[in-house]
Formats: C-alpha cells, sequence, structure tokens
C-alpha cells in the first residue's frame, strides 16, 4: 500500500536489531570448541597439480587437520553438478560440468580450493595454509568467450564434444527474420559489451559447519538467499546423505544480490572438516578471498543487427552472444542465458527476432546469477539500439518508442521470444516518465551546462523484468496463545519480508501485528522453500500466503460451526470475525484458534492444531509477472576531462499492486545505484593470463553515496493478471534499467562531438579517450 | 601479548591482545560486541566504523596494542540504551537500511557528521561526509534522508533542502 499523511511507513519490524548491533549474521557465531578453516587457492588460472605439499603446514602452532583433494577421494565426496541446465527451461541439452569441492587434477581458474587447513584461530588456519607448496604444469589459458571458441583455443573440458560451448540458445523465427531484413529500409549492426562484474554483497561470504557424531546429524550456518537449495545440493551430491540429516540455517544474510542464490565450496568443505576433526568448523572468508572465489555476474559479448523502416518502427531483430561461463557451469547459470535472450523485445513489437546464445566455458572463475541475471544484458541491447535508431532517424527518444511500444489492448501479448506480458501500459508509463523528470526543461539545463563549458545529455529508456520464478511454499499458524507464527519457504535479506508478509496478514485475519511472528531460514522449521532471488517473493511468497490464508480460514471454520452451532456453510469470515449469515450469532478468529489446542472437550474431534499452508507456481510451467518501467536520466560531461555526473534520474515503474511503498522504492534506489556501478564503474579485470587484476576495494569501484543522483522514484500500479494479489516483482528492475539509462544519456552528450560508440564501463579514461580520439578524427 | 585498560561502553574492560590484534577483532572476538562489522580488509567499506575517544575510526584500521590507556570506545551496542537513539529512530523511519550489515558503520558515522555540524547541514554534505562508508542496498537516497532526519531530531538544521549537484 501506498504511504499516506494518514498511514506513514514507520519503519519495518525487523530494524530494531540491526540498528542496535544485535543482528544475527552467520559470523556472528560462536559455537563451543569451534575451531577455523583456511584455504589454499589456485595461483593459476590453468595448470595440472603435480604435487601438493603440506608438510610444513601440518607442524604449524595451532594447526589441527591440513585436508586435500586426496581426503575428499578418500572419503568418497562426490562433486557439484550445476543448480539445472537449460534442458530444464526448455533449451536444448548442454555440457554440465562436475566441480570438486577440492581440486587435486587440473585447475582451470584462479582461486579454485585445492586444500584447507582447520587451525585454533582464523589467522592459525590463514598463516598455516601459506606454507603449502602447490606444484603446478601450466597450461594454456583462454578468458575471453569468444576467442574461446576458436579450433585452436586451450580446451577446457576434454570429454566435451562441442569445444568450449557448453550449449547454444536459440529463440525466434531465422526465416521470418531473414525476409524481414531483405525488405527493410533501415539496418543498424552493433558489438556490445556487458563486462563481467562482482554482486559484492557487503558481508563476505561464510559458513559455519558442526558434525554431530550423536545424531549422526551435520548443521550448516551460511549466508545464504536459499538454505534449501543449499542442503539439497551438499546432502545430495557431496555428503551423499538423506536430506534431513543435514540442516541448514542462514540466519541474518548482510545481502545477496545472486551470489548468495546457490551453494559455494566452502559450505561442504566445513561440514565435511567438521566431521573429521570433531569440532565446529568456521570459514569467515575475507574480501580478497571472496573477490577471487565468488561468482560474478554478467559477462557478455554480443553482435545485433536491427532492422526498421524510415518511419521509425523496429521490423526484425538479429543477435549472436557469447556469455563467458567461466570454468564451470555453475549454480544458477542457466536464467541469464534465457532472460538475456527472452527480454530483447523489451516492451517493443519488434517483428521478427533470431537470437542465439552461446554459453562458453573460459579460465575465469565461474559466472551465476547478480541482480537482473540476464535481463539488464538484454534491456541494454534493447535501449542502446532504439537510441540508434532514433539518433540515425532524427527521431526523440520518446516519440521512437512510443511508435513501437506494445499498446494495452494489445494484452496479453506474446513477444516474438514467448513471453506473454499479461499487463502494461508502456506508452502512459513514457509520457508519465516525461513528466517526472521534467522532460520538457532540458533545453534549459542543457544550456546552463554549455555556459559551464559542459555537454549535457540525457536518455529516456524502458525495461521489462520477469519475475516470479519456480515455486513456493508458506504457513500460517496460530499458536495456542492465539498468536500467530508465518513460516516462509522465501528468504529476505534486506527486502523487508518480515514486514510486509507480516502486514498481510495482520490485515486478513485482524491480528496485531505485534501478535505475528515471522519465521525463515532454517531448513528444521521450514518444511520446504525456494528462498528468495529473481524478484520472486511478492508475487510467489505473497500467493502462497494468502492460499495459506484462505486453507486456515477453511480449517477454522470447522470450529467455528461447532461453537456457533451452525452449518459450515452458513458462516463467512470478516475483519477477523466468524459470522452466521443472517443472524448476530459471531466468534473471533482467535477465539476459534485458542479452541484447537484445548486437550479435551467436544472440539476434541477436530484434532490438534491449527495451521494453514500454501503453495504457487511460476515461470516454466505457470505464468510469472512483467514488471515494467521508463527511465529518464540526465549527465553532464566535461569534454575537456571526461569528468561525468549523473545529475538526475527519475525512475516510474509499474509495480502492479503495491504492498509497500516504501520498501519497493527503497529496492528501486538500491537496484539503480547497482545499475550506475555497472554503467561507470565496475569490472572484474583479468589479465591474459586470467589473473584476477581487481581484487579488492583498492582496484574495484562500488558507488559511494556522493556518486549518486537524488532519484525521483514513482510507482504505478498497474494490476497483474497472473496472480491473485495483483502483484508484480521490484527487486531487480532498478538495476535492469539504470545502466543503458546513463550509458545512453551519455552518448546523447557526446555523440555531437564525435563519440558514436562507447562500453560499459564508461569510466572517466575511457570518456577522455574517446573524446580524444573523436576529436583526432575530425 | 600486552595486556591494555579501555572503556568500551562506559565499562572499563583489561584485555590481552596480540601485537597484530586489531581494534574490531578485540571488540567482535574478545568483547563479543558483534555489531561492528567486517566487510573489507583494505579499510574501505566503513561497516566496522566506532568511535575512539570521540573519533570516529574504522576500527579495523587501529592495532589495539598501540592504544593509551584508558582510550574510551563506542561501538553500535553503546550508541543508546533502553530507546534508540534519534538517529536510530530516523534510520528506521526513512527506511535507511536493509539489509542492515552497513548499518551500524553508518549509524555510528551519522552521529558523528551532524555533532560535527552545529551550525547546519545539507544534503550534499552529508554525501560528502559518507564517502568512508560503503552500502551495497539503499542506494544511499534513504541513508541521506535518515542522517537528515536525525539532524533535525538532534536539534540541528537541515539546509538546502532540495539536493542540487
Amino acid at each position: 500500500m501506498k504511504d499516506t499523511p494518514e498511514k506513514p511507513f514507520k519503519g519495518r519490524l525487523e530494524d530494531r536489531r540491526f540498528l542496535t548491533g544485535k543482528g544475527r549474521y552467520v559470523a556472528d557465531i560462536t559455537l563451543a570448541r569451534q575451531c577455523y578453516m583456511g584455504q589454499v587457492l589456485s595461483t593459476h588460472a590453468h595448470a595440472r597439480i603435480l604435487s601438493v605439499d603440506t608438510s610444513e603446514a601440518e607442524t604449524m602452532p595451532g594447526v589441527i587437520a591440513v585436508l586435500t583433494g586426496a581426503d575428499c577421494a578418500a572419503d568418497g565426496l562426490g562433486t557439484v553438478p550445476p543448480f539445472f541446465m537449460p534442458s530444464l527451461w526448455g533449451g536444448p541439452e548442454g555440457y554440465a560440468t562436475q566441480r570438486k569441492i577440492l581440486v587435486d587434477d587440473r585447475v582451470r581458474c584462479v582461486g579454485e580450493r585445492i586444500a584447507i587447513v582447520i587451525a585454533e584461530t582464523a589467522d592459525d588456519a590463514r598463516v598455516a595454509a601459506e606454507t603449502i607448496m602447490v606444484d603446478y604444469a601450466p597450461l594454456p589459458v583462454v578468458t575471453d568467450a569468444r576467442a574461446a571458441t576458436e579450433a585452436d583455443a586451450p580446451k577446457l573440458w576434454d570429454d566435451n564434444e562441442n569445444g568450449n560451448i557448453s550449449v547454444s540458445i536459440p529463440m525466434g523465427d531465422k526465416a521470418a527474420t531473414e525476409a524481414a531484413f531483405a525488405d527493410a529500409e533501415v539496418t543498424i549492426k552493433r558489438r556490445l559489451l556487458s563486462p563481467r562484474i562482482a554482486p559484492f554483497s557487503l558481508e563476505p561470504r561464510v559458513s559455519v559447519g558442526n558434525y554431530d557424531e550423536a545424531d549422526d546429524r551435520y548443521t550448516l550456518y551460511t549466508s545464504s538467499q536459499d538454505p534449501h537449495g543449499v542442503r539439497s545440493n551438499i546432502a545430495r551430491n557431496v555428503l551423499k546423505i538423506a536430506e534431513s540429516r543435514l540442516r541448514v540455517v542462514s540466519p541474518d544474510v548482510g545481502g545477496g544480490f545472486g551470489l548468495k542464490a546457490h551453494m559455494h565450496p566452502e559450505d561442504a568443505l566445513v561440514l565435511w572438516a567438521s566431521k573429521h576433526v570433531g569440532r565446529p568448523v568456521k570459514w569467515l572468508g575475507t574480501r580478497s578471498e571472496c573477490m577471487l572465489t565468488d561468482t560474478q555476474g554478467r559477462g557478455q559479448e554480443i553482435e545485433v543487427e536491427i532492422a526498421a523502416t524510415k518511419a521509425g518502427k523496429l521490423t526484425a531483430i538479429r543477435a549472436e552472444a557469447w556469455t563467458n561461463l567461466g570454468a564451470y557451469f555453475w549454480g544458477t547459470a542457466t536464467p541469464p542465458l534465457f532472460f538475456a535472450m527472452q527480454l530483447i523485445p523489451n516492451i517493443y513489437d519488434v517483428g521478427a527476432v533470431d537470437l542465439t546464445n552461446h554459453a562458453v566455458f573460459t579460465n575465469l572463475p565461474p559466472m551465476s546469477v547478480y541482480r537482473g541475471a540476464g535481463r539488464p544484458e538484454a534491456t541494454y541491447l534493447a535501449e542502446r539500439m532504439m537510441d540508434e535508431l532514433a539518433a540515425e532517424l532524427g527521431m526523440d527518444q520518446a516519440e521512437i518508442r512510443k511508435i513501437n511500444a506494445i499498446a494495452p489492448d494489445a494484452m496479453p501479448y506474446t513477444t516474438a521470444t514467448g513471453m506473454t506480458y499479461d499487463s502494461g501500459a508502456f506508452a502512459d508509463m513514457i509520457d508519465a516518465a516525461a513528466r517526472v523528470s521534467d522532460w520538457s526543461g532540458y533545453d534549459a539545463r542543457a544550456e546552463e551546462s554549455r555556459a559551464k563549458g559542459r555537454v549535457r545529455g540525457r536518455s529516456l529508456i524502458s525495461y521489462v523484468e520477469v519475475a516470479g520464478v519456480m515455486n513456493e511454499r508458506m504457513e500460517i499458524k496460530f499458536e495456542p496463545d492465539g498468536t500467530v507464527t508465518i513460516v516462509a519457504g522465501t528468504h529476505s535479506h534486506g527486502q523487508g519480508h518480515a514486514t510486509v508478509f507480516s502486514e498481510m496478514v495482520a490485515d486478513w485475519l485482524s491480528v496485531p501485528v505485534e501478535n505475528i511472528r515471522y519465521v525463515q531460514g532454517d531448513t528444521d522449521k521450514v518444511l520446504i522453500g525456494r528462498g528468495t532471488f529473481a524478484a520472486r517473493s511478492s508475487m510467489l511468497g505473497g500467493t502462497a500466503l494468502l492460499r495459506a490464508k484462505d486453507a486456515l480460514i477453511e480449517r477454522a471454520k470447522l470450529m467455528a460451526a461447532i461453537l456457533l452451532e451452525a452449518d459450515k456453510d452458513s458462516l463467512d469470515f470478516a475483519d477477523g470475525m466468524f459470522k452466521v449469515r443472517d443472524s448476530n450469532k459471531a466468534i473471533a478468529l482467535t477465539e476459534v484458534a485458542k479452541m484447537y489446542y484445548i486437550p479435551a472437550g467436544p472440539a476434541n474431534a477436530l484434532g490438534l492444531g491449527l495451521t494453514g499452508e500454501g503453495t504457487s507456481a511460476g515461470k516454466p510451467g505457470a505464468a510469472p509477472n512483467y514488471p515494467n518501467g521508463t527511465m529518464v536520466c540526465e549527465v553532464e560531461v566535461d569534454p575537456r576531462t571526461g569528468a561525468l555526473t549523473v545529475d538526475r534520474l527519475a525512475a516510474l515503474d509499474d509495480v502492479g499492486r503495491i504492498l509497500n511503498s516504501t520498501i519497493c522504492e527503497g529496492q528501486i534506489h538500491g537496484g539503480i545505484a547497482q545499475g550506475m556501478g555497472q554503467a561507470l564503474m565496475e569490472e572484474m579485470v583479468f589479465d591474459e593470463d586470467g589473473q584476477l587484476t581487481s581484487g579488492s576495494l583498492m582496484d574495484y569501484c562500488l558507488p559511494r553515496a556522493e556518486h549518486m543522483p537524488d532519484i525521483a522514484s514513482e510507482l504505478s500500479e498497474v494490476t497483474c493478471t497472473t496472480n491473485p494479489l495483483g502483484v508484480k516483482g521490484i527487486g531487480e528492475s532498478g538495476a535492469i534499467g539504470a545502466p543503458v539509462a546513463i550509458v545512453n544519456a551519455v552518448l546523447d552528450a557526446v555523440r555531437p562531438l564525435g563519440v558514436a560508440h562507447i562500453d560499459m564501463p564508461v569510466t572517466q579514461a575511457k570518456l577522455w579517450s574517446a573524446l580524444r580520439d573523436a576529436e583526432a578524427a575530425q | 601479548m600486552s595486556e591494555i585498560t579501555l572503556r568500551i561502553n562506559g565499562k572499563q574492560r583489561r584485555v590481552t591482545v596480540e601485537g597484530r590484534t586489531l581494534l574490531v577483532d578485540l571488540i567482535r572476538d574478545q568483547m563479543n560486541l558483534t555489531g561492528t562489522h567486517v566487510g573489507c580488509d583494505t579499510s574501505q567499506c566503513g561497516a566496522c566504523v566506532v568511535k575512539l575517544d570521540g573519533d570516529t575510526v574504522k576500527s579495523c584500521t587501529v592495532l589495539t596494542a598501540t592504544l593509551p590507556e584508558g582510550t574510551e570506545i563506542t561501538t553500535i551496542e553503546g550508541v543508546s540504551t533502553g530507546d534508540l537513539h534519534p538517529m536510530q529512530e530516523a534510520f528506521s523511519k526513512c527506511h535507511g537500511l536493509q539489509c542492515g550489515f552497513c548499518t551500524p558503520g553508518l549509524v555510528v558515522t551519522a552521529i558523528d557528521i551532524v555533532e560535527r555540524s552545529p551550525d547546519g547541514l545539507s544534503a550534499s554534505q552529508v554525501r560528502k561526509a559518507l564517502k568512508g562508508n560503503l552500502c551495497r542496498c539503499t542506494g544511499y537516497q534513504n541513508i541521506v534522508a535518515s542522517v537528515l532526519e536525525g539532524a533535525r531530531a538532534m536539534g540541528v538544521q537541515v539546509t538546502e533542502e532540495k539536493e542540487t549537484v
């Protein structure tokens, strides 16, 4: 719901513990007799391991055990496959890697885990790990995805019949696209890059493993967005135990952004090591270690060509992309491969498409999801090309978009890539964004910039997000005293679920919000859940919660009927009361609930306890939702120095029915900041040997407060038709739209100076070079 | 190993530290005050900011053994007792936190910014003064709003309400 003067945002229920230093992050957990794990990471991007000498480490102070890949093999530990492959989403079969949690034969990227040291303190473990000598026989290295597809490129996986390509995902209609290009009045071709970047949750990854011999059971505390997924992966693939014998707990998690949507080798290593040493084992990732070993996002090169009429109407798009998987097909790498193609049509009727995405192995650390997961790449292409077309035809940025936008009366509309949009008022969003951003006042601001010797540029871009993947489960239960507990399958790590879900239940059941407890993130407390990523929780968690409420009310009705001496079908539930239709007999839900916990009496026949569970499903299989929006950005560039300021940024977002406007806008602000980092600052840089040269905050630039403009955000409510709440996701929108909004504005500023193209990140040095090159060419 | 007496959140504590023990490690591991966080290893993220004899410092930059006897340290746990500090209230009211990991360092920094600006504070001044603190969730907008709201509650005038770059 929207904040109003009568009902302002009052803070979140979870805020107090974070504000007082009482957050419960995994690094804060100290178990009795706990010891620490340090790691030996590969220093070569591609090499055979000839030997691992641990003899000195074993004698170091505080060292309890040293374990290598040979010990993994001796203990029969299994390897880790991808969470799922493209074939599960209707794509072709591909080459799936199996990853060892400690590598003993051949390293394929820097940062591979080779050995671990368990010691009394974290310092002891790290110091001893430094003494372990690994003898390598280096192999040739390939870091670029497109180069890795060449016939003579070093090959990563010997038994992959398709060279270094894991899978090539085709999409669209080749013949129709060719026909459209044959008739095209205008064609434009570009090569676009979305470099690798770091998700960079501010909390580094951390795990604590504890094997309990008495129960023959493991407990893992890990900073994860999806504890049940981590449990399945480790139990089935690595430890090969029943899932019930592993408990995974993810308490407070200090940011996820996709990095923590899947397991990491350390999660399995601390459990295995704990069984070895008979004590709890804690691993605290240092920032440098995490920069080297975290999964990264993006990493795509794409060749694109568009066809259009002289009036500015798109008729076809063809594109071929090379996505840099890194050394393994790891974690949830599948969704970005699809979304990077599926969302290319964006808000437009684009005619025909012919798209291919090659997922390519290289000697870089593995790629997986990062906020947006393929959607920013698709949007970057669609909106870069739309501006190229506008520039070519001399058309207004807003006008050309409205010519191509899908009309609301075309809904539901299936795009050329097979996405069925249920709702959206795209052209209206463009008009509204122009209003919010003072589009018409631009000329005066451009003149002010000119007077200062600077140039101003602007952009207006649109985006579509696809939200609501997989399925979900939620539970609502009454406690014996009439208070309520929500048991969530989703996992909030900043999104404010404890507040929003509790407010929803409070509203539905007319229970005071302070009487609601919210539980998540523990596989012993939550039967099953998928966690939180891909802007999925509002729709899938929300819908499952609604169904849990419905189930709970249905069961409560049975008791209410007994207590009111009425027929069940004559009861209505409203405002927290069951009322007998056409009578004045009524009873409160909380009183009904308490009766389910009375140990004796006539109501006993209904059994013990009042709970409701609900499930929901999304893409693929069931319909997702399509949040969308328009961003307007203005930048100012000093043409002498390349210095760049993002001066204004307005975002208008259709989020469907609003559950909490302040929290929605918070998500938008954060996504935009990450999008700005991608556009202007962030890049994981590897040299030709595959060595990471941006391995700390000394060389990897994150946005700070003074880099950010004051964002003008407005929410629009176009009700979603694919779920009973009418909601659309919000977690990724900012990160999807912002990169191209900013790059397009920069290009708009410098195009008159002769700069026709620039790649992300648009650093000052890069912009200065482009300006000098353009100057020299003129 | 050396022994030193510190005043941490108003309590006198006699501690034994190694030469290499960073203040943040003392606070977290020996004092069990886990509100002070570690987000990097190059002293850039600001999640470990504490107050040290009236100055804010990144506690990962301080070797505990080098501190003078009796040094006064305030961590996030010492910012308020019972009721929240007006700055903590402001962060909640303005949604200036999401995952909460950067929050302790930001709250300690924010109080310091306001205390050093008795003559008034503007949004752009706040943005500049936050240069030592990283947040990956909020995009800073609501943090800036929180600091200004906290400033008002602490009796400091907020100037230049509308931001200009």
